[in-house]
């Protein structure tokens, strides 16, 4: 089904448009910029809801396409188009956006005209990562990406931002650059630089086995998974809120959403012979992650190593769907670890999003992430501590909340492929619950610590707004899944039967 | 003989060119420094007007001249225009740079033009004495506008070194020359090529020969190992000179190249597409590794040049059409992109203030936000990031590369660009991370600020719609 509009073309080019018309109001005038992004950013949500009723969930098939030539020497079209995959990541950007703008109202003095214009352009692009059905305009959006991040981190960042923003460039262009080589490759042994195309190429083993790698190197960064991982708490702990939030709600995304739509369909033997590599990574992030998240000190960096972990079940989902599909004919358990997988990356989208805002809020007020610098909150904050606590048990996976629903159907799926990584992922439910509930026992509960604490205002009615959208996100999420699993349940149970047949 | 002034057609825009500059010349003697802006605008208009002429001569077809001497095809048609376009972008810098300098004086407009007629010149050479020709009109323009700022003891060492080093590779140049015409008797690109396809000649002398001439073209790219000059020119120069050097003649040294190896000597491509690569190695490794290590800015893109060079060689490795229009596509974008960051450099200094430090550069999104965007649009396109158009050209020339079965060369140079990525985000991060450490205005002329805003966005602008340029280059080499 296609809308009368370009309703994705619109959805990308509405927030980077706005957001250069911001950059040009200059900071003058910092109300206008203000107002003006939270315009777009209200505008481009509003603009890309319609994906959600206009998509026919009964079919696997790419919907709201748009293809024009764009540079006809190379066969590369401007192409883009949705399915059940990429259409509740485009609406999870949609979302963040305007949050994320609302949160940097006051708290951003310098330059304000240039963040907001930084988040603006960085939402187009996202949505232009998850849209693009061009190998190389994905990459182009790809690519793209890094350089308001690159720029949000290092403005407006804490005291380490230079070296943390570096780092974080540096990383996931090192990642990228030979997804670039890989795609070429492909380029001349289909023809085209259509994603679908690529889908559909036979490859030898060991082409797919480098092609995989190659693969592997820029959406492990980018996940992140371990050992590759080491960029995210320096990136996340000197970036602005802002920054944070949009980095672990929806950049971490770009990498799974990059195992699904290229690693698993289009090296699907390569996958399947080397998935014990990225299982063992995935449950190594599980474990071992939760273990380093139990010890930190700084908040950011706790929520950080938390998020790096909750990843790890993302793409745990994603690659033992391998095993099972080889013990059985049933796609079901399959399918599964996939949904899993997809609606942890939504939740996690929400809680991960939520806690850096929590934190945000404390580090506006004492400038300070350290645990140790907070205690007995609650006596001063009680609405503050209310959604900390709430988002807390979202985080640790409490029952009712979404972050229960990825995690549970990821365990449930590891079962059928081997007992014991179900064993091990749901370590997580008491790891996770300990550093989680740790921290909120340090930082909320007991006595007020501090005469900086006991001077703390309770939230004000903005940061309560943004706090609520996403209290109800998680609840809704976690109560009732079933709108997300059902637009995801063709294209994911595609994907699965895709993979099942070697290309061999 | 009957000479028909009509058949003359193809040649106008040199004829044009040449005219102009004798007439800025004669005009500038009558000038007093105060109404020195008519040489300005002179030169202005004889770029425009050789464009113009360019355009309304140019045809599909190929036309040879003077016996065979001189060409005029959609090749030369592409890159006299890519020379002429951007060589107007130089002027509109340096005119500022060179009053606030108080060295502005005739002199550098009217070398400068006649540098653009030695690059026309070889543009359109079609036989070894008309390459040579243009490259010594070129390159003794450019030693003179080196040693320009004639009491600055860094210039004219500059110079000096220069002419030294370029005279001997110019004799290089010339002895490998000599080879290949005592190999095949022919002067003539075509009779030469012809005389290598027929096997009839030993292939030793002709490599022997071929060898000092991919010397000379090295050399005037500025590749490893013949790179020694670049950083020291490029730093002694004042930094308008430096700006018209690291830019333009980078399009005339692919002329060179295309016309002495593809054209002249393609027969032997399976030996020089070897050297090339060697040399696209070596340069891709010292000029992005020893980048890192600069604290000035102009020897910082002085080896970042050297390791653009080693991706333009990569595009004539694969030795076919497409990969010389990809080599095409990525002298002119970089050559664009270059006159953009040299160009900044002359914008943001001022009078006794000679920008060409990294600190320099610092805090410059403090003291104009639309500078510094521009600046960055510079900096991410040499590193290659999407969107600009620097991702393009390293895009198509990757793709030359792989689709000849080479694609460890492909890692390899993505490696170093990964290295290269390094020190442009340094100049990324002083612009904007850190806080400026004087709070002195940034005075800029309307012309110079017209020019550094068209380049950033065609930086931009080309990086989005990189099909028409693409298109241009790739029919000049298929046709």
């Amino acid at each position: 089904m296609t809308a009368d509009w370009p309703i994705l073309s619109v959805t990308i080019w509405l927030p980077i448009i706005g957001g250069l018309l911001v950059l040009m109001s200059g900071d003058k005038a910092p109300g206008v910029s203000r107002w003006g992004a939270l315009l777009i950013a209200l505008l481009t949500f509003a603009l890309s809801i319609p994906l959600y009723p206009g998509f026919d969930a009964s079919t696997a098939q790419m919907q709201f396409v748009e293809n024009r030539p764009w540079i006809p020497m190379f066969n590369v079209n401007y192409h883009l188009g949705v399915d059940g995959i990429s259409m509740p990541l485009i609406l999870l950007t949609t979302f963040i956006t305007p949050l994320v703008v609302i949160a940097g109202w006051e708290v951003i003095q310098y330059k304000p005209s240039q963040y907001m214009a930084a988040f603006l352009i960085m939402e187009g692009v996202m949505v232009g990562v998850f849209a693009a059905l061009d190998a190389m305009l994905f990459y182009v959006f790809w690519e793209a990406m890094l350089i308001p991040m690159f720029i949000i981190i290092g403005v407006w960042g804490g005291p380490r931002r230079v070296y943390a923003t570096i780092k974080f460039f540096l990383y996931t262009f090192l990642g990228s650059v030979f997804m670039l080589v890989a795609l070429i490759y492909m380029y001349f042994k289909s023809g085209s630089m259509e994603i679908l195309a690529f889908h559909d190429l036979k490859l030898g083993m060991t082409e797919q086995v480098l092609i995989f790698i190659a693969f592997l190197l820029a959406f492990a960064v980018k996940v992140p998974m371990w050992p590759v991982h080491t960029w995210l708490p320096d990136a996340h702990v000197e970036a602005p809120t802002g920054g944070s939030v949009i980095l672990a709600a929806i950049m971490l995304k770009i990498g799974g959403y990059g195992f699904l739509r290229f690693s698993l369909p289009i090296t699907p033997d390569a996958s399947h012979s080397l998935d014990w590599m990225i299982i063992g990574m995935s449950l190594i992030a599980v474990v071992y992650i939760g273990f380093v998240a139990l010890v930190q000190q700084d908040m950011k960096k706790l929520i950080a190593y938390s998020s790096i972990a909750h990843m790890g079940f993302v793409t745990l989902g994603f690659f033992i769907v391998f095993i099972i599909v080889s013990r059985s004919d049933v796609h079901a358990g399959a399918v599964l670890g996939v949904q899993g997988g997809m609606v942890q990356m939504v939740s996690h989208g929400f809680i991960s999003a939520a806690m850096f805002l929590c934190v945000g809020v404390l580090y506006d007020r004492l400038h300070s992430r350290q645990i140790a610098d907070y205690g007995g909150v609650v006596n001063v904050m009680p609405w503050f501590a209310a959604f900390m606590v709430f988002f807390s048990m979202a985080n640790a996976g409490l029952p009712g909340t979404s972050g229960f629903v990825g995690e549970f159907m990821v365990i449930l799926a590891s079962f059928r492929a081997d007992f014991w990584f179900a064993v091990l992922a749901a370590t997580t439910l008491t790891i996770g619950a300990a550093y989680t509930l740790w921290m909120v026992k340090r930082v909320i509960f007991g006595e007020v610590t501090s005469e900086g604490v006991a001077a703390l205002q309770d939230i004000n009615a903005r940061e309560a707004l943004v706090l609520t959208s996403l209290a109800l996100a998680v609840l809704v999420l976690g109560l009732w899944p079933a709108p997300l699993v059902e637009v995801m349940n063709a294209s994911i149970g595609n994907l699965v039967q895709h993979i099942g047949v070697s290309k061999l | 003989m009957q000479y028909d002034l009509l058949s003359l057609q193809p040649v106008l825009p040199e004829i044009f060119m040449l005219g102009a500059a004798c007439v800025v010349l004669v005009v500038d003697l009558f000038l007093s420094q105060r109404t020195r802006y008519w040489t300005y605008g002179l030169t202005l208009a004889a770029l425009v007007g050789a464009i113009a002429v360019t355009a309304w001569t140019a045809t599909s077809g190929t036309q040879v001249l003077f016996d065979g001497s001189y060409v005029r095809d959609p090749v030369s048609d592409v890159l006299k225009l890519a020379i002429l376009t951007i060589d107007l972008f130089v002027m509109a810098y340096a005119r500022d740079y060179l009053d606030q300098q108080e060295i502005y004086r005739g002199e550098f407009y009217i070398l400068s033009l006649f540098a653009t007629l030695g690059m026309m010149v070889m543009a359109s050479a079609n036989n070894f004495l008309t390459v040579y020709l243009g490259l010594e009109l070129l390159a003794l323009s450019v030693y003179a506008l080196v040693a320009f700022d004639r009491d600055s003891i860094k210039g004219a060492e500059a110079a000096m070194k220069y002419f030294v080093l370029g005279a001997l590779a110019s004799g290089m140049l010339l002895y490998g020359l000599s080879m290949l015409y005592g190999a095949t008797g022919a002067l003539n690109f075509l009779e030469v090529s012809a005389a290598i396809a027929s096997g009839n000649i030993d292939e030793t002398v002709l490599v022997f020969g071929l060898v000092f001439v991919v010397i000379g073209v090295a050399f005037k790219f500025g590749a490893v190992p013949f790179h020694m000059w670049v950083p020291d020119v490029y730093h002694g120069a004042p930094t308008a000179v430096t700006l018209f050097l690291g830019s333009v003649p980078k399009i005339a040294a692919f002329s060179l190249a295309i016309r002495l190896l593809a054209n002249g000597a393609g027969g032997l491509s399976a030996h020089w597409s070897d050297m090339l690569t060697i040399l696209a190695i070596a340069s891709l490794a010292i000029g992005n590794i020893v980048a890192i290590a600069q604290d000035n800015i102009k020897r910082m893109l002085a080896y970042s040049t050297i390791s653009h060079v080693g991706f333009i060689f990569l595009g004539f490795i694969a030795a076919d059409s497409r990969g010389y229009g990809a080599a095409l596509f990525y002298t002119v974008v970089y050559a664009l992109t270059a006159a953009g960051g040299f160009g900044l450099l002359t914008v943001i200094s001022r009078k006794g203030f000679d920008a060409e430090n990294l600190h320099d550069l610092k805090g410059l999104n403090d003291k104009s936000p639309w500078l510094a965007a521009m600046m960055m649009l510079v900096l991410f396109s040499m590193a290659g990031v999407p969107p600009t158009v620097g991702f393009f050209a390293k895009l198509f020339v990757l793709e030359a590369v792989i689709r000849v079965d080479m694609v460890w060369l492909a890692a390899v140079a993505v490696i170093f660009s990964i290295i290269g990525a390094f020190y442009y985000l340094r100049a990324v991060k002083v612009m904007y991370f850190d806080k400026p450490i004087d709070d002195q205005p940034i005075i800029a002329s309307v012309d110079s600020r017209l020019a550094i805003s068209v380049n950033g966005v065609a930086i931009l602008l080309l990086g989005i719609f990189p099909a028409g340029l693409l298109a241009v280059c790739r029919a000049a080499f298929v046709g």
